[in-house]
């Protein structure tokens, strides 16, 4: 491994100041930045860690109602905050369901946010990758792509973003709090990721030097527990990304979808908020023929980036599953398997 | 889970105080759970350095530069090893001395044969140092465009598959079958590249000392081992000290020792201290074998009742553009069906990858899971429940040979594996099933086979004049369990209880116990060791009834039997005299013999040898979803005499999850322009984890094999994956429909299929 500075900032203040500098970059747990730069992938010069600054651990309620979840809190932690999993069963399901026990107890809410794309052609240092390396080409393009895009990819770049987590959270208008030079901001989570258009290197919203501190979850959100679910389809039953995943929340008042939420991982450089399904939702009957009607509008934009045209299908059927799910009511504790299609399994 | 004991009631088998047979747990088990157990990474002599190889990211052609200034300059850098700057080798990398002496990239050259391959190796004080070093190379290569794929290059037909068979066997009329059939399958399979992935990757810590070299390193075959590397360095094979105590799974990786772990050797030359170097998981994918990609073309005939007339069975396999390893996919047809005609052949195209090798059950696992599908679509053709299909044409001698078996309970395994899966009133028909919530239900069968192999073994025993036996022989244990399984043979050779002996095992410094691999170190190993306590006591007897004072005197070498740490007149049992009675009377401080383990080439020439068994799976899938679970497999195997009912178990358990992963996970993705795989690691290399392991049941069958060799002894290594990836496939297509022929199954083939 190449040889880099590490450093320890006791405060945001100092984090900031030392990941400002060019090639800098914020260690969380690293389980994702360690594996890219032992590949070569990220070259930092300077790694600023951030695991022991004060404060970004907490899981505080505020006063509005809305719930604020510190940076540093480990995707297992808040999995299994039981107050957590019972207010936003949906977003507990989509942690549980991704990467592995060790990997969820390590791993930060800041780094699944900022986790880079799976694209194999990214990992390979060898290939020719835009996010890589602007103007190289796009290796993927023409090559093994059955898992990449199928929304608001371009030519520049067809990968998706991998995380289960953010899917949920932005469908339920999450919001991220960055401290940066020009001091303390905030973004809707649906803004952190960009598409990749012409400058697929462009991957997120944040300036050198932004620090995400903590993650909002409005008030509103609660109201979506008693019909939350996260569905997600992969290769093995853990351990494995989503081919696609999709999170449907709805508010269900005497028999008529009030209020829906809907959101699809694994088909998009973001996290992807649907509110054409939503509106298509919004008001009708819970049945099946609106559910398909929403998926489709949910796909309507759809086409595929290579060998995966079949995603698109996969996602539509998602949709209305995790709908179908949804409705049914949230279970009242977490499946053994969480977000599998046989969650619902005896003996699973 | 179930456990059946499968004590042999035999009574030549039968001792007082019989180990063999008894579910012992490790005898190291508590090493390793406490992380004592030493492997070879964890050796760390004092004066160690750290060698990294650099690996070509090119698949063909040449390495135009390396900078290897930018390299030493890197702090901790000590020296990098170059095609121009290494040490000489005594014999080229490149020689075909035997057929096991596979080509091996050791920095001959420029040449640049497959992505992966070692271009430098860099030695430094600290791993990252070495890492960095590696990097700073940046070769510039000149490229040339790679072979990828199946239809690469022009098929040739090869000269031999496997180790020493004949690319292409007829029996009977071909053409004859075809013209009787009534019912026919065509169909063609793929299976992808597969990588074996041990846990432990191949490391090696090598020291010299002049012209003698001390190695840890994992090995499943230390004497193979000594010789390519006495060969290549130009030194003794006994002055090459190989330690292999345990090994993080092999699979076949470790049968022969790879260039990786020869290169260092050559770095801890070149530098003049002891090197530790470990492939990272990455760089498993190439220079240390692999299954090879196979396209696999079955031709099935039949009559209306579903009596085979034919079986033609022809492989497209993949071997690299340097060398020759064919997997042997058809032969997977010789021996399990009686079909009057059988043909199998093979093709095999050349491509820019690194030789592919023997990888758990090579041909057997590749050809399996096609023969056994296309059974299931004969079946299905005829209108037949496959089981039935199957005892229709239950095969009473070999096919292909025409050979007896030398036993073979296979009948008892599908009917107990069959009784145990509740297999009766499975409907013909796919997708009729469904369970309380909604999804499709599949069952599916296979059945497993492999032949019962034995390689060359030596034993040496030893009593000593306290009475306490020692065995010796350098045999492997790969996680497989030899130390347990060899000791309880050991003890039963010496008719010692297990405390009374000593096994000692795991370095080249012992007899040469020959390789692990073919499923047939315990069987091997085992009849050496059983020989070697036969002699021991022989020379025992020897000098007990040879003495007046002895009360065996006059008994004659025949008319004493050893029990318990005695000999025992067979005439009078009550005249006995222990083990340290005879010695200390003898006045020998010890007694010692050898004895070798080997096939009877004349039961060999008499005898078809195979171990048998039935695989039943049950599969649900998401009727929208696609997704696939597997949510039963019971398998019954007859494998001879089971020495340790626990280590046969976690085999047979090992080998059918390796045949899950076969039909549902596992697939090496290859860049079809760059030649480089895609998921050379173990997120994106999918095996099944725990969540996807179904509840297993695992019965074993009674079988007393008296040709096979002494013990009866039959492998299990396996055997597991053989019909256990079959069954789960066709309950793939039982609850779908959808005959997926294309391993492994993936999600879209289903999401498509069920429209
Ligand atoms: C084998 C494997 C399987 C996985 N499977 C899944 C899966 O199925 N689903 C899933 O969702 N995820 C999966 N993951 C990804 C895992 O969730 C992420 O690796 C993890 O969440 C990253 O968190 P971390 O704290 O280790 O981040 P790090 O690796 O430390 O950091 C990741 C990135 O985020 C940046 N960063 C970290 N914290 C901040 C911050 N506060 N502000 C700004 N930038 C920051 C870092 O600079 C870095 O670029 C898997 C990972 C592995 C290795
Ligand atoms: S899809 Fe995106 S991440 Fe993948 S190779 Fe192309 S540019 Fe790089």
């Amino acid at each position: 491994m190449m040889n880099f500075d590490y450093v320890r900032p006791a405060n945001v203040a100092d984090a900031i100041t030392a990941a400002s500098e060019k090639g800098a970059s914020y260690l969380a747990s690293g389980t994702n930045l360690l594996d890219l730069m032992k590949g070569g992938v990220s070259r930092p010069s300077r790694l600023v860690d951030v695991t022991r600054l004060p404060g970004l651990d907490r899981i505080e309620h505020l006063a509005d109602g809305s719930l604020r979840i510190g940076a540093l809190v480990r995707n297992a932690d808040l999995a299994h905050d039981a107050e957590f999993a019972r207010n936003y069963p949906a977003v507990a399901e989509a942690l549980l369901s991704g990467a592995s026990a060790q990997l969820r107890n390590a791993a930060t809410v800041g780094g699944n946010l900022m986790q880079r794309t799976r694209c194999a052609y990214f990992y390979d240092a060898g290939s020719a990758c835009n996010r890589r390396w602007p103007g190289a080409g796009c290796d993927a393009l023409k090559g093994e792509n059955r898992l990449h895009a199928v929304l608001g990819w371009s030519e520049g770049c067809i990968a998706t973003h991998p995380s289960d987590f953010c899917v949920p959270l932005v469908a339920f208008d999450a919001i991220v709090e960055i401290e940066g030079k020009g001091g303390r901001r905030e973004l809707p989570l649906e803004a952190l990721h960009r598409l990749p258009g012409d400058a697929p290197e462009h991957e997120t919203a944040l300036e050198r030097g932004d620090l995400i501190v903590a993650l909002r979850l409005p008030a509103n959100a609660k109201n979506f527990a008693g019909h939350a679910r996260y569905i997600k389809v992969r290769e093995r039953t853990s351990y494995a990304f989503a081919v696609v995943s999709a999170a449907a929340a709805l508010r269900i008042e005497d028999g008529r979808i009030h209020e829906a939420r809907l959101a699809l991982g694994g088909v998009a450089a973001k996290p992807w908020r649907s509110r054409e399904a939503e509106q298509v939702l919004a008001g009708a009957a819970p049945d099946t023929t609106v559910y398909r009607e929403a998926a489709r509008a949910a796909l309507a934009e759809a086409k595929p980036s290579g060998d995966n045209a079949f995603k698109i299908e996969l996602a539509q059927r998602i949709v209305v599953r995790a709908l179908t799910l949804a409705a049914a009511g949230t279970p009242d504790r977490i499946a053994a398997l969480p977000g599998s299609p046989f969650s619902s399994v005896a003996g699973a | 889970m179930t456990v059946e004991l499968n004590l042999t009631r035999d009574p030549a088998h039968l001792r007082h105080g019989s180990n063999i047979g008894q579910p012992l747990t490790r005898t190291e088990g508590v090493l390793k759970v406490t992380g004592k157990a030493r492997y070879a990474a964890d050796n760390h002599p004092p004066g160690m350095v750290y060698a990294v190889i650099a690996t070509s990211c090119i698949a063909r052609g040449r390495v135009k530069s390396l900078d290897v200034a930018a390299a030493r300059r890197h702090p901790g850098v000590i020296d990098v090893m170059t095609p121009a700057h290494k040490p000489p080798l005594a014999e080229d990398p490149d020689a075909k001395g035997n057929p096991f002496a596979f080509r091996m990239e050791l920095l001959q050259s420029d040449e640049v044969r497959y992505a992966n391959q070692a271009i430098a190796v860099v030695i430094a004080e600290t791993l990252e140092a070495a890492t960095e070093g590696a990097a700073l190379l940046s070769p510039r290569y000149q490229v040339e465009i790679a072979r990828v794929g199946l239809d690469a290059t022009e098929a040739y037909a090869p000269p031999v598959v496997g180790i020493g068979n004949p690319a292409e066997v007829r029996h009977g009329d071909i053409d004859a079958g075809f013209a009787a059939a009534s019912k026919r399958i065509d169909a063609t399979y793929q299976t992808p590249a597969q990588y074996h992935n041990a846990m432990e990757p191949h490391a090696i810590v090598a020291v010299w000392d002049g012209d003698r070299l001390f190695l840890d390193t994992p090995s499943q075959g230390m004497a193979m081992a000594q010789m390519r590397i006495a060969g290549l360095f130009g030194i003794p094979p006994g002055n090459i000290h190989i330690n292999s105590p345990f090994l993080g799974g092999g699979f076949g990786s470790k049968g022969l020792v790879s260039g990786p772990q020869v290169l260092g050797v050559m770095a801890a030359k070149l530098v003049g201290r002891p090197v530790k170097l470990v492939l990272r998981r990455s760089q498993m994918y190439g220079p240390v074998g692999h299954r090879s990609a196979t396209r696999q073309r079955i031709r099935i005939g039949s009559d209306d009742a579903g009596q085979l007339t034919v079986i033609d069975h022809e492989a497209r396999i993949t071997t690299s553009s340097f060398d020759d390893f064919y997997e042997p996919a058809a032969d997977a047809s010789h021996t399990l069906y009686a079909s009057p005609a059988i043909r199998t052949a093979h093709e095999a195209v050349r491509v820019d990858t690194g030789t592919p090798l023997f990888m758990r059950a090579p041909g057997e696992a590749t050809g399996s899971i096609v023969l056994e599908s296309a059974i299931d679509e004969a079946a299905f053709a005829c209108g037949i429940d496959p089981l039935e299909f199957r005892l229709k044409n239950y095969a009473e001698v070999e096919p292909t040979t025409g050979k007896p078996f030398s036993s073979k309970a296979l009948r008892q395994c599908y009917a107990k594996a069959a009784e145990r899966f509740g297999w009766a009133g499975r409907p013909l028909q796919p997708k009729q099933m469904r369970d309380e919530n909604g999804f499709l239900v599949g069952w599916g069968m296979g059945t497993a086979t492999f032949p019962a192999l034995m390689f060359q073994g030596n034993a040496r025993a030893v009593i000593r004049a306290d009475g306490r036996g020692v065995m010796e022989s350098g045999a492997h244990d790969m996680g497989q369990g030899a130390w347990t399984a060899l000791t309880q043979i050991s003890a039963d050779a010496l008719a010692l209880d297990l405390e009374q002996i000593s096994f000692l095992s795991g370095t080249s410094d012992l007899p040469d116990a020959g390789i692990a691999g073919g499923s047939a170190h315990t069987a091997t190993v085992g009849a050496a060791i059983h020989n070697a306590g036969a002699a021991v006591i022989a020379k025992l007897a020897e000098l007990a009834t040879s003495d007046q004072r002895s009360p065996l005197f006059g008994a004659g070498n025949a008319g004493v039997v050893a029990r318990a740490g005695r000999l025992h007149r067979r005439d009078d049992d009550a005249r006995s005299e222990s083990y340290a009675e005879i010695l200390a009377r003898a006045g020998v401080a010890e007694v010692e013999a050898s004895g070798t383990g080997a096939a009877d080439p004349a039961a060999q020439s008499q005898y078809a040898m195979h171990a048998h068994g039935a695989v039943f799976a049950e599969v649900k899938v998401d009727p929208e979803l696609g997704q696939i679970r597997a949510t039963r497999l019971v398998g019954a195997f007859a494998a001879g005499r089971i020495i340790n009912p626990l280590m046969v178990q976690s085999q047979l358990r090992g080998g059918m999850i390796w045949g899950l992963s076969f039909a549902l996970h596992e697939e090496a993705v290859m860049d079809h322009r760059s030649g480089r795989i895609l998921n050379a690691n173990l997120a994106e290399y999918h095996v099944p984890v725990n969540a996807d392991v179904p509840p297993m049941d695992v019965i074993t069958v009674d079988e007393h094999d008296p040709h096979v060799n002494p013990l009866g002894i039959k492998g299990v290594g396996e055997i597991g994956i053989t019909g256990s990836a079959g069954a789960v496939a066709n309950a793939v297509f039982h609850a779908t429909g959808i005959r997926v022929r294309n391993f492994p199954i993936k999600i879209e083939e289903i999401v498509m299929g069920l429209g």
